[in-house]
């Protein structure tokens, strides 16, 4: 928990950035859009009370402050279809007039890596703006016989369980890596949450789990502690480059990418890798995402950006950040665009091996 | 221990924190007193408020909203029969006859006394519940929860009224409308014929509004009278405080249930109301009149839902787990603060949770306190003559049916459901059979499966498993027996007797209700269909529902055709077979129309202008009112809309308009 550094230091350079630009361009990209006494819609395709929505919520009057004329920011939930629905409508209806604007979450870009027939929205159109990052751990049982990470081998051969959400949802991601990994895992689906999840775990009905990284700080460490949890790998970060990182959150665990070096004694790479790569960053590195809809002007873009770095470094935003959404701190800029590209592409031979395992395993029909 | 208890009690009892409190519990109780809308909407009015505030007197603030919310939404569930939100559906079944009845005073009373107790009681079960609930949370799993849902669905047979067949087919019907969308074992999906708004399954509020409050409205629209006819408003709310006082047992047990039950994970509130009712039912031996405003009907479930409501708190708190809609708000509502739900809050942040607990009691009590005060001057609306009334709740319901996803679908949905809960109503098919049916739909099948999967068949040897099976046993027995010593074994089974008329003869004067029991057959059919397409986890269970519902479906069909003359299992009301109304004057087809039309306005115009358009066509060519009564209502209804819609930030569905043209708000 020490290594937040990182992003702040993002932000400080953000501030810079910010500086540099009002030189540059004197209230240019300002004068253009005032929105005072406006009300920008924030469109979150999910109901109220879930993630999506406390992070827009938590994010909501940090905009209204530092976007130009303080417009009211209305968070407007339009949920269904998997986030697919609100989406949708936001893709048809949204004008780049900045009044309205778009969260997104893994559950929204899964659906559209797979080419769920729902999905009526093309991530390429839009702008990204800013990117909130999260992490996830996995962890098993000590009833596998196994004390730590460094004999995960002895985890091959042996029958797993795993309480799942269901074979399209963020839980892909545990799946790809236990694959990834060798291990036979029962995904036995139907659970409404991470939490349900953690109970069945808890209970002794499933000896292998992950949770996102608040859950498990809050939830698991104590597991951990009395000895009834094994903390196996974290999913990881990305830095500039979109190199796969040790989490900043829990610098002591290793990687997917050094954990499949362990069992196989040489880097991941293939199909699944990449597929495991692409979901992975879709859900956690890249998980919420803000975006401007179709047609946005590079200087409404700027205009959204420079609102961003401003929340940033805004004083009262730091010193709450991390109680509400944890210790990842939220980009914009290149960062965000790094994160914006790696997490809503995939190429269609992986996309293609990823469906086929879904149905051929999980009878999850994508096609009809 | 004491030290802890004292601190969280000099928590609460300060002058800010209850001040805080009162402000989200008037909050809670303008938004809960209007159907659909529930603690989801009051969370975001009160959000804003939040910041700047102290986490005690923000956590005040947000218990305040989310303990009215169950007291509140009573109103429109004792006086309009429109169920206000899942947790008050069962109220309906006696609260709205009460009403009608012209109890409408006692009837409010007896339940917001219900609803303090509850809460309280509910917050002194949960003191020294919280200690251990860790484990015993824990030790129902997946097997246990299957097993609970048995039980609820045991209940069909105290809530099928007289004739248990039909209640069977009645809840088969519940369970294959609750098995459309998504299938929890594989998620493949079910029933959805290409229609993205079935790729979610139906939501229960709108199961709620289409089944009990749509024939009610149209039912009063063909009397033209008052909700409370021509009875005035008779015994005030002192009776009601009688009544709670001296059914005193049963507002304890059933505080328990709700308490006990809300804290189990995975089960939900929405079954709470239901089990707390059944169980007044089959417990209750003297002189019962349940369905026709049996006070004991509306004591059971409010006492009940709010004891819930500090049942949910538990797994919310101590495992981040939210049981309710209110809950997970609340949840959100938490993080935003900086509380971190986990076992902490049993260790050393136990002050906290005793003052999150107590404070719900507080909150309970100064929110039903409150709604006691209102009942006699807010139960005045049922002396309004009801064509005045009607346009208000129609847009009402709609305007609550479509809370949920907030698109056209969902008015459409409501029609549809309000046409089958019409005939429903008509035929004496048990609509609260249908709806543990479709509540339970989804948790009997994940349970089961999951149960399976992670014990194999031997679940059903687990201890807490046999617990759960006697008691479903005993409450069987119990229902048995209060139902056998009201009506003899004939009507209890619908049995024939040696001179049945002929059939010829059935058939013509029952041919309407034939045709409505073939058409249920017809929907039986599709779901085996539909089921056969899908893999083998994806088929099971709506497969075995749909063939079970449809064999009692042709049960009643056999009643029907060869049944004697006043067998239980035919009822139609229309031409007054098997009840005690008079058949109303008006026709039903023009009654439904109404809602017809404000459907179909929305689908063209959008929602606004077609409230606009609705109201005045209803006044001027319905309810024939003078030019400025109707410029009057229509002002008021669109004035009052608009300000509930701007404050929760709300959009309209839109029509075929606003997909053509880009509107401003309120139009878009």
């Amino acid at each position: 928990m020490t290594d937040i550094t990182r992003f702040t230091r993002r932000a400080a350079l953000g501030v810079a950035a910010m500086a540099a630009a009002t030189l540059a361009l004197p209230g240019a990209a300002q004068a253009e859009y005032d929105f005072s006494g406006q009300t920008v819609e924030w469109i979150i395709p999910f109901g109220t009370g879930g993630g999506s929505d406390t992070w827009a919520r938590f994010n909501a009057p940090f905009l209204s402050r530092h976007l130009p004329g303080n417009p009211t920011v209305a968070v407007v939930n339009e949920p269904g279809g998997g986030s697919t629905r609100g989406t949708n409508l936001f893709a048809a209806r949204a004008q780049a007039d900045g009044l309205t604007i778009l969260g997104t979450s893994g559950s929204t870009q899964f659906p559209y890596l797979l080419g769920d027939p729902r999905v009526r929205y093309e991530y390429q159109d839009w702008s990204v703006v800013m990117v909130g990052p999260t992490g996830g751990v996995a962890y098993t049982s000590p009833s596998t016989g196994i004390s730590s990470v460094e004999e995960i081998a002895d985890l091959q051969g042996q029958r797993l369980t795993y309480a799942s959400q269901g074979a399209t949802s963020l839980d892909l991601v545990p799946m790809l890596a236990f694959r990834l990994l060798g291990l036979d895992v029962n995904y036995v689906f139907g659970f409404g949450g991470r939490g349900d999840g953690r109970l069945a775990f808890e209970r002794g009905e499933t000896n292998i789990d992950y949770q996102t990284s608040s859950a498990f700080i809050n939830n698991v460490t104590p597991l951990v502690e009395e000895g009834t949890a094994i903390p196996l790998m974290s999913w990881g970060v990305l830095d500039e480059e979109g190199n796969p990182q040790r989490d900043p959150t829990f610098p002591d665990l290793p990687i997917l990418e050094e954990v499949y070096e362990m069992v196989h004694g040489e880097a991941p790479s293939g199909d699944l890798y990449e597929a495991y790569k692409a979901f992975n960053t879709a859900g956690f590195a890249a998980q919420k995402m803000v975006v401007l809809p179709t047609g946005a002007s590079d200087e409404l873009v700027e205009v959204y950006r420079q609102a961003w770095r401003d929340v940033f470094a805004d004083p009262e935003y730091q010193a709450t950040v991390t109680d509400a959404l944890g210790e990842y701190g939220q980009v914009t800029d290149a960062a965000a665009e790094a994160l914006f590209r790696a997490g809503t592409n995939i190429g269609d031979s992986v996309r293609q091996m990823v469906v086929d395992m879904l149905q051929d395993e999980y009878n999850v029909r994508l096609g009809d | 221990m004491l030290e802890i208890f004292a601190s969280a009690l000099s928590d609460i009892l300060t002058f800010q924190h209850i001040g805080y409190m009162m402000i989200g519990v008037l909050v809670g109780l303008m938004i809960g007193v209007f159907p659909g809308l529930g603690g989801i909407a009051g969370l975001s009015l009160v959000l804003p408020f939040l910041y700047g505030l102290d986490t005690t007197s923000a956590l005040a603030m947000l218990i305040g909203l989310i303990a009215v919310i169950p007291t509140s939404d009573t109103f429109a569930s004792v006086l309009m029969g429109i169920p206000g939100s899942s947790a008050s559906q069962a109220t309906v079944l006696d609260g709205f006859p009460m009403a009608k009845n012209g109890e409408a005073a006692r009837a409010l009373a007896a339940a917001f006394s219900a609803s303090l107790v509850g809460g309280i009681i509910g917050a002194v079960i949960l003191t020294g519940f919280v200690l251990v609930a860790r484990p015993v949370i824990l030790s129902f799993s997946s097997a246990e929860l299957f097993m609970l849902s048995v039980f609820g669905l045991s209940m069909v047979g105290v809530l099928a009224g007289k004739s248990l067949v039909k209640g069977l087919a009645a809840c088969g019907v519940g369970l294959v409308i609750g098995s459309i969308g998504g299938a929890p074992a594989t998620g493949e999906f079910r029933m959805v014929y290409g229609v993205d708004y079935l790729y979610d399954g139906i939501p229960l509020v709108i199961i709620g509004l289409g089944l009990f409050a749509v024939p009610e409205i149209v039912d009063l629209m063909r009397r033209d009278r008052s909700i409370a006819g021509n009875t005035g408003l008779g015994a005030g709310w002192f009776s009601g405080l009688r009544d709670v006082a001296r059914n005193w047992w049963l507002t304890l047990r059933c505080s328990s249930i709700g308490a006990i039950i809300g804290a189990i994970p995975g089960l939900g509130g929405t079954v709470v109301d239901w089990i707390a009712y059944g169980h007044a039912v089959q417990s209750t031996k003297d002189n019962p009149r349940f369905g026709q405003g049996d006070v004991r009907g509306v004591i059971a479930p409010e006492s009940a839902n709010n004891a819930k409501e500090g049942g949910g708190l538990l797994p919310t708190l101590l495992f981040g787990i939210p049981g309710s809609g209110a809950m997970a708000v609340f949840l959100g509502g938490m993080v935003l603060l900086g509380i971190q739900p986990g076992p902490s809050m049993v260790g050393t942040n136990l002050d906290l949770t005793y003052t999150i607990v107590w404070s719900l009691a507080l909150a309970n009590v100064l929110g039903a306190g409150l709604c006691i005060l209102l009942a006699v001057p807010i139960s005045r609306l049922t002396l309004i003559p009801f064509k005045l009334l009607a346009p208000f709740m129609i847009v009402v319901i709609c305007f609550a049916s479509f809370q949920a996803t907030r698109i056209i679908e969902d008015m459409v949905a409501l029609l549809v459901l309000g046409v089958l809960g019409i005939y429903m109503r008509r035929f004496g098919w048990p609509r609260p059979a249908l709806l543990i049916g479709f509540v339970l739909a989804t948790q009997a099948e994940t349970y089961l499966y999951q149960a399976v999967q992670f014990y194999g068949w031997e679940f059903l040897t687990r201890t807490g498993v046999m617990i759960i099976i006697g008691l479903t046993l005993g409450s069987i027995w119990l229902g048995v027996r209060s139902k056998a010593s009201s009506s003899s074994r004939e009507e209890l089974l619908a049995e024939e007797p040696a001179h049945a008329p002929g059939l010829a003869e059935n058939i013509r004067a029952r041919a309407p209700q034939l045709a409505f029991a073939g058409l249920m057959l017809v929907g039986f059919v599709l779901a085996v269909q539909d089921a056969l397409k899908q893999s083998f986890l994806g088929q099971v269970f709506p497969l075995v529902m749909a063939s079970a519902g449809g064999l009692f479906t042709l049960g009643v069909i056999a009643f029907l055709a060869f049944g004697r003359v006043n067998t239980p299992a035919a009822v139609d009301a229309e031409s007054g077979i098997g009840t005690d109304e008079d058949p109303p004057e008006r026709s039903m087809l023009a009654s439904l129309f109404w809602l017809a039309a404000l459907v179909a306005l929305t689908a063209i115009f959008g929602f606004f202008i077609a409230l606009i358009v609705f109201f005045i066509a209803f006044l001027q060519f319905r309810a024939r009112a003078s030019l400025l009564m109707t410029a009057l209502l229509t002002t008021g209804a669109a004035g009052f809309v608009l300000t509930l819609a701007y404050s929760l930030n709300m959009r309209f569905p839109g029509g075929l308009l606003q997909d053509l043209y880009r509107l401003p708000w309120p139009f878009s």
